[in-house]
């Protein structure tokens, strides 16, 4: 039982009528949005996010409402946000018309996996939190960063062949194929996605693999613990006579960091721009510390 | 050895007793649903909301636009899926029947999940809107089980042994063409698939209870009807003609109300495993096997058990929120072998 202060009551009026106070109690849903709300330097304004939104580390100790497309309209009632953000991939849609219906302001936020979309995000964060300044000035950081990493890539010739797989779970491997976040920071770092021909992630045979003949193996971090390490990965035989094996390539990245298109995404490019092109890592730009 | 004195206790009530004992707890359940939340609402404004006292709009619409149409789903898909259950044990002479062993439910998900995969058709769309997907899962449903019936039904009569053969096979077929649409679905879908396919009353809205109230209603009120022909069934279906009862009628409406039933609840709630099966089961150990006594008991068992895991399904893991078909399994899957591991020590003593 928790009784809430009237100054709050009050704010919540405030914010249905005129949006006049910036929010004091915000719930976040998708990564990359918690991410911008952190970078606007509005992070102890969140009360709770989803289970998506891993970073700051801070993140991972506030109330959890659990994976963002099956979210519980009584589970973010019971917070008593004054405002929910929602990347645009959150649902399922009965759920967010039902919060809508408690009179709490919602606002969806745009997510598209590109540079532009990006800075879309981190705009339409900052208009919805009174923050325009900061995030123009974030979108700027973000579009220069980007800018540097690819104005090296520009200068490199070769292009090696990117295989990106979601998980080595049961049976097929998954691979990110065309339209898919994975295949576009691939090409923003300079590599070829190894697997064409179709969109989406899809479960990918030992022969398409050996087929695609990938340079280079990109897997998130903890896939690559759950299937044993990097030796176990490069040895097992759908990979073990790609070019990729035979010279022991294999990049793993947070998933959130490599796929999030989130503020750190010019880092998360350098990093991964820099082990595409091991002779080149010198020309790419280092991250501030604590940045992956 | 309890089995016994619940027997006793239940003979004791007599009939309307038992149902009467049965009401309160179902009342038990519906109180506590409207009571126990992720939100913390006291007891007395949750009887203000819902006498229409003057209390804090956002509790008033958390007790009303929430709770109280998912209470209402809950227990409506509750009482629909036993009561159906129970007809099917019945009339297949099978205790392992329920409405997912003749395809009702794999028909009813193959439909959901092309419209998850493939989208809507613009013209469904336009007529249909957010009711495309329940509307595909229950014309799925129903298409399946004419199906099923047109493969059973020869010379006037249907087969049971054939229809439970047509309804595996055709479960199969379902199952390969869900499976062919996920493999198709990208990552973004197929966590839509999967919780869908876990079942959820988290959807619950007036507009969505008051679709599946005729069908809820329906199945629980026709059944009634089909009572006596079902105890007769007890005996063979040779032996039920005999009795006077028209054997062949009634086994083709109790089949299409089943799965109306059982279609309307899975497109509003999604596939919740083992009420169908189990229910009908907890009743028949206390009260026997009587028809005119199961049937009803069933739908009120059915109701609260589903209520007592939307509880658990929402508060455990407040503020998010599990499936419902994972609270019923988890606790049907065990109670189902312990039913299994007895039957098999009282045929061997």
């Amino acid at each position: 039982m928790r009784t809430w202060p009237p100054v709050l009551f009050s704010l919540v009026l405030a914010s249905i009528a005129a949006a006049a106070d910036p929010p004091a109690r915000i719930v976040s849903v998708g990564g990359a949005v918690t991410e911008i709300v952190n970078e606007l330097g509005l992070g102890d304004t969140l009360v709770a996010v989803d289970s998506t939104s891993l970073h700051p580390p801070a993140m991972r100790e506030l109330p959890q409402i659990g994976y963002m497309r099956a979210l519980s309209a009584e589970g973010v009632a019971a917070l008593h946000p004054d405002l929910v953000l929602l990347s645009d991939n959150a649902g399922p849609p009965p759920v967010i018309a039902q919060i809508r219906s408690l009179g709490i302001p919602t606002r969806m936020v745009p997510d598209r996996p590109t540079v532009e979309g990006v800075a879309e995000k981190v705009r339409a964060v900052g208009s919805f939190l009174d923050r325009q300044e900061e995030a123009e000035a974030v979108a700027r950081d973000i579009t220069e960063g980007v800018e540097a990493v690819s104005a090296v890539v520009d200068t490199i010739p070769d292009r090696p062949r990117v295989l990106f797989l979601m998980g080595l779970g049961r049976g097929a491997p998954t691979a990110a194929g065309q339209n898919t976040a994975a295949d576009a920071m691939i090409r923003l770092a300079g590599g070829i996605n190894a697997m064409e021909g179709y969109e989406g992630y899809k479960p990918a045979s030992g022969e398409a693999i050996l087929a695609a003949a990938p340079d280079v193996l990109l897997l998130p971090s903890d896939a690559v613990e759950a299937a044993g390490g990097r030796d176990a990965i490069l040895a097992m035989p759908q990979f073990a006579g790609t070019p990729a094996a035979r010279h022991g390539r294999l990049v793993a990245m947070d998933t959130l960091y490599l796929l999030g298109f989130g503020p750190r995404l010019p880092h998360a490019l350098a990093d991964l721009a820099r082990a595409l092109h091991p002779d080149r890592t010198d020309a790419f730009p280092k991250p501030p510390r604590g940045r992956s | 050895m309890t089995c016994l004195t619940a027997r006793d206790g239940a003979a004791a009530l007599g009939h309307w007793g038992f149902l009467a004992l049965l009401a309160a707890l179902a009342c038990a359940a519906v109180v506590a649903s409207l009571a126990i939340g992720a939100s913390a609402i006291p007891p007395g404004t949750v009887i203000a909301a819902l006498a229409g006292g003057d209390i804090a709009p956002r509790d008033a619409a958390i007790v009303l636009q929430l709770r109280l149409p998912r209470m209402l789903l809950g227990f409506g898909v509750g009482a629909a899926l036993a009561v159906s259950g129970a007809m099917m044990q019945g009339l297949f002479r099978n205790p392992l029947a329920d409405p997912a062993l003749i395809g009702i439910s794999g028909g009813a998900a193959l439909a959901a999940v092309a419209v998850i995969v493939l989208g809507v058709p613009a013209a469904v769309a336009g007529l249909a809107g957010p009711f495309a997907l329940p509307a595909a899962a229950f014309a799925g449903s129903l298409l399946t089980i004419l199906a099923v019936q047109r493969v059973a039904r020869g010379d006037g009569r249907t087969d049971v042994a054939t229809l439970l053969l047509a309804g595996i096979a055709v479960n199969a077929i379902a199952s390969a063409g869900t499976g062919y649409l996920v493999f198709g679905s990208d990552d973004r879908q197929m966590r839509d698939i999967t919780f869908w396919t876990m079942g959820s009353l988290g959807g619950a809205a007036w507009p969505v209870v008051l679709a599946l109230a005729p069908f809820a209603l329906g199945a629980v009120l026709a059944a009634g009807r089909w009572a006596g022909v079902l105890d007769a069934l007890l005996l063979g279906e040779r032996e039920a003609a005999l009795m006077g009862f028209r054997v062949e009628p009634a086994k083709t409406g109790i089949v299409i109300v089943c799965a109306a039933a059982v279609g309307a609840s899975v497109a509003v709630a999604g596939v919740i495993g083992f009420v169908g099966l189990v229910v009908p089961h907890l009743v028949r150990l206390v009260a026997g096997a009587g028809h005119r006594l199961l049937l009803p008991a069933s739908a009120l068992l059915g109701g609260t058990l589903v209520l007592l895991a939307d509880i658990v399904a929402r508060t455990v893991v407040a503020p998010a929120e599990l499936p419902i078909g994972l609270v019923t399994a988890l606790l049907g899957g065990p109670f189902f072998l312990w039913l299994l591991i007895r039957r098999r020590r009282e045929t061997l003593s």
